[in-house]
């Protein structure tokens, strides 16, 4: 993180947006600083993918005022293009070239020169391990690298301001850690990252700080710390055989009975093995046979919960909207 | 560099990604240059030899007098089997994410349509020398000196040029591929109701007038008058005025779709 003297990468105020009669962003304030990863965080439909395609030029904002690396977006939109990368969730590489042709392509479309060019494609091929894949159709890549590509093509022209819409969606964990590994790469160069996801582990592992986005609005917006410390801590649900071991359990860990119909319990606790232990054995104690037991970390669903009241569940015409 | 020189070198990146596009997947060109072929062979030696009689005499008997009125007629439908394409890859572009990130570019204006238009201009040539070549083979012997063969290729590329312009903008207006692939059908059914395959004289009142007044027969018979001398250019300010006028309009209108897709969301 460099300090914040510099001009901030964004400073957006007041971004609205509606597609008819939704509205899909609702008077939005952003600063993001030069050098630091910004992650945007919310659900499906929350306003994420709307947020990435107005600062990154790709559709006008209804209202706001927003500066792109000290360049107002609306009259200068040529000027922030040459100097932000955007690497959206839908891969925007081309499907009829190989994956070199690709990386060429953009180098040409960045006029790198012929010997640049060259260096810095074979350069890219390299670092993303996409060398021995280099001129084969991109019909034979898996998703990881169809994702890399589309992320080293974003990299070509050195950009120092880099969108990336849910770079991890979809991806096995091997993928993820992967991509976790060349963001934290970038931000070491300099480069200043915006990232937009649905997981709270990704924004806490990368992002220095965090906006909370539901319904097109902040909910919330701090350090992964501060945030965290709003979030009651996880539970641990136990399942039971039978009503009547469900109730034994509940009189004694002094839990209310919950309202469905469903045989289990959410004790709050943080899911260490001391903890469980004693909660075992106070059950074992008063002879109440658990049938199943689980342990649940904090996710987008208690951040949400605790900032909302209310939980994540994807509004499908919303989620269609904001595509 | 200069704003000017960049929109020539973004425009030439993209027309290398159109070829590339091509070289990799002959299968369409190839389907582009057949249809005028099949339509070739078909007219000449199924129909020929009655088509060619109405034609009046011929020192070579009625199916070469046929022969020697139908290839401009297939020139034409050549050009406007080939704009086809230009519809399709322009469509299909546009439900691509890459299209996406050559906005999120300072790219130059224009330089992905200009990169369709160009390709799509080459593939036409292309599929003009080979079935130009196809009819040389059995037996088309045009007339035309260099400077008439210069001007009938320029009237075939000018009009090439509006065809494909006209077919990029309905690409681009077509709401998905299919639509794209079905909308420009009309393009290559019009030589058919043109001077192309008959002379327009012979049929009846209403379709005539429509044969004789739309752009096809004009460009049809100045490319027929240059190429056999039948009737010198009468029919050249008309083809060219035309060709010109398509070509602007279609090409103002294709910059405004572009344009206005960013505004609205293609996803």
């Amino acid at each position: 993180m460099t300090s914040g003297s510099a001009t901030p990468a964004i400073v957006a105020r007041g971004i609205g947006k509606s597609f008819g009669e939704h509205q899909v962003l609702d008077q939005v304030d952003l600063t993001v600083a030069a050098g630091t990863i910004f992650s945007l965080l919310g659900p499906n439909g929350a306003g994420k993918t709307t947020m990435v395609r107005i600062l990154s030029t790709l559709i006008p904002a209804d209202a706001g005022d927003i500066k792109v690396a000290g360049h107002d977006l609306a009259t200068e939109p040529g000027a922030v293009r040459a100097v932000i990368g955007v690497t959206g969730q839908f891969s925007a590489v081309d499907n009829l070239l190989t994956g070199a042709e690709n990386l060429r392509l953009m180098a040409d479309l960045r006029h790198l020169g012929r010997d640049k060019g060259r260096r810095r494609v074979s350069e890219l091929l390299e670092r993303f391990d996409l060398a021995d894949a280099a001129g084969k159709p991109l019909s034979t890549y898996s998703g990881g690298m169809r994702r890399r590509l589309d992320l080293a093509m974003t990299l070509v022209g050195d950009p120092r301001l880099i969108f990336l819409d849910e770079p991890t969606a979809g991806l096995d964990p091997r993928s993820r850690r992967t991509m976790w590994q060349i963001i934290d790469e970038l931000v070491a160069d300099g480069v200043t990252i915006f990232l937009t996801t649905q997981y709270l582990d990704e924004a806490d592992q990368l992002a220095d700080r965090i906006a909370v986005l539901d319904q097109g609005r902040i909910v919330a917006e701090g350090t992964p710390a501060e945030l965290k410390r709003r979030i009651p801590g996880g539970h641990v649900e136990l399942q039971f055989a039978d009503p009547d071991a469900l109730r034994e359990a509940a009189a004694l860990l002094d839990i209310a009975l919950p309202e469905d119909e469903q045989l289990a319990l959410q004790v709050p606790g943080d899911g260490t093995l001391a903890s469980l232990r004693g909660l075992l054995g106070r059950l074992d104690d008063a002879r109440v046979e658990v049938e199943d037991l689980s342990i649940h970390t904090p996710d987008l669903d208690d951040v949400f919960f605790a900032v909302t009241g209310h939980s994540t569940v994807p509004r499908t015409t919303e989620e269609a909207l904001a595509r | 560099m200069t704003a000017l020189a960049y929109t020539v070198t973004d425009s030439a990146t993209m027309l290398r990604r159109n070829l590339k596009h091509q070289l990799r997947y002959p299968s369409v060109t190839l389907m582009l240059v057949g249809m005028p072929i099949v339509f070739l062979l078909l007219f000449v030696y199924v129909f020929g030899g009655q088509l060619g009689a109405g034609l009046g005499t011929h020192p070579h008997g009625d199916r070469t007098a046929y022969l020697t009125y139908v290839v401009p007629g297939i020139l034409i439908m050549t050009v406007a089997s080939a704009a086809l394409g230009t519809a399709l890859s322009v469509a299909m572009d546009m439900t691509e994410g890459i299209i996406d990130r050559f906005r999120t570019m300072a790219i130059a204006r224009g330089a992905v349509l200009t990169g369709h238009v160009i390709g799509s201009l080459i593939q036409t040539i292309i599929g003009l020398a080979i079935v130009l070549g196809v009819a040389l083979v059995i037996g088309y012997r045009p007339t035309a000196d260099p400077l008439a063969w210069v001007a009938a290729a320029g009237v075939l590329l000018l009009f090439a040029l509006a065809l494909v312009c006209l077919s990029a903008t309905l690409g681009l207006a077509a709401k998905s591929v299919e639509t794209a692939s079905n909308t420009p059908m009309f393009l290559t059914l019009l030589p058919l109701l043109s001077s192309g395959f008959v002379p327009t004289g012979t049929m009846p009142d209403g379709l005539r007038q429509f044969a004789e007044y739309q752009p096809y027969t004009p460009v049809t018979q100045t490319v027929r008058g240059l190429l056999t001398g039948t009737h010198a250019g009468s029919h050249a300010v008309t083809a060219i005025a035309w060709s010109l006028g398509i070509a602007i309009v279609s090409y103002l209108w294709a910059v405004r779709l572009y344009n206005r897709r960013r505004a609205a969301d293609p996803k």
